[in-house]
């Protein structure tokens, strides 16, 4: 849009830390648990696992990359819908 | 600051709800038709619920002194039954002339499958053949990518209907720039968890730099949030966003979008 105009700039690292730090001690708080009650074959757990080896990227585009990783890669319409709810990552 | 809510589901919300978003600041309230929670057992149950939405529901907003809009469609997430489908989608033509009706929505694709591909088309050639807008939801999670590059495919056998005239909601990093890029308008959905949050829908509107993207709070009967867009407006306003974007993202783009429909008078 020619007339957008960018916001001011304010300290985001002031904005964010701490909300970011309290969610990545939650998501590893949670990998212990699910450690500690053995259920860390379940595909949703590798998933995430998975994901999180995209947050050492380089690239400004690690929540796209985060969302790519948990798709369903395929490109045709499945035959019937056996259920109504998603679960959050592609079983594959 | 004034502000439209151009996706809530308010036929799951309660009166207070109305009150509060008023007095935030809410102008105007679009409800698209969407699943009850659980699959209705007959197209009179439709029937009634497009009565409540163009009827019923405005007179509630205005009580708040906010407008009140609709889509009409069946969701999705009840294509499966085709017949069921197909008797509803032959409901809609009593209804779409009401003076609150935008157009058809919000339809689009849930799991992915070959019935709600078919139904998303009947939809479309709908809205086609009464020179309709069109609001489009995007499945969830695992299934948003593929669903709404099905979507984008799909309408481009769709000649007449004119991408500045479809909005595909519920986008997120991964599918706002196709969107964008085709030349539809995206909505943006503030839904914890399972959709976007505050500071993931502004990187995405500066991404973009805010245009033809909307946001909304799709408050439903699920855990969603009423107030969603004017808390998402409060963080703008701690990013260092002037009055006159955030007033465009808030209210001029829902504007901008709905106005095409020739009802959308506020």
């Amino acid at each position: 849009m020619s007339d957008w105009t960018p916001p001011s700039t304010v300290n985001l690292v002031d904005l964010g830390f701490m909300d970011a730090r309290s969610k990545l001690i939650d998501l590893a708080a949670f990998l212990d648990r699910v450690q500690r009650a053995d259920q860390t074959d379940d595909f949703r757990v590798q998933a995430l696992k998975n994901a999180i080896a995209l947050l050492s990227l380089n690239e400004p585009t690690r929540a796209k990359d985060v969302l790519l990783s948990f798709s369903d890669p395929s490109s045709e319409a499945i035959e019937k819908a056996t259920m109504q709810g998603a679960i959050g990552a592609y079983r594959g | 600051m004034n502000y439209i809510e151009p996706h809530g589901h308010m036929v799951s919300r309660t009166t207070d709800d109305y009150e509060r978003m008023a007095l935030a600041g809410c102008q105007a309230i679009c409800e698209p038709a969407f699943w009850a929670g659980f699959d209705r057992a007959s197209a009179d149950g439709f029937y009634d619920y497009f009565r409540q939405i163009t009827e019923y529901e405005p007179k509630r907003a205005a009580r708040f002194g906010i407008k009140h809009f609709s889509w009409l469609c069946i969701n999705p997430k009840e294509a499966e039954d085709t017949k069921l489908a197909e008797e509803v989608i032959g409901l809609i033509p009593q209804f779409i002339h009401k003076p609150g009706v935008l157009g058809i929505g919000e339809i689009g694709l849930n799991k992915n499958s070959r019935n709600e591909l078919r139904i998303f088309e009947q939809h479309v050639q709908l809205a086609q053949d009464y020179d309709q807008l069109v609001l489009i939801h995007t499945p969830h999670l695992e299934d948003k990518l593929k669903g709404t590059k099905l979507i984008v495919e799909a309408l481009k056998n769709f000649p007449k209907i004119k991408p500045e005239r479809v909005i595909i909601d519920h986008v997120e990093e991964h599918t706002i720039d196709p969107v964008l890029d085709q030349g539809f308008w995206a909505g943006i959905t503030l839904y914890p968890e399972s959709k976007c949050t505050p500071n993931r829908a502004i990187d995405m509107l500066e991404h973009r730099h805010a245009e033809r993207i909307w946001m909304n709070s799709a408050c439903d009967w699920g855990i969603s949030d009423p107030l969603a867009v004017p808390k998402t407006m409060q963080a703008m306003r701690q990013r260092g966003w002037t009055a006159e974007m955030i007033q465009r993202v808030a209210y001029e783009n829902p504007v901008a979008f709905m106005g095409q429909s020739g009802k959308f008078h506020l």
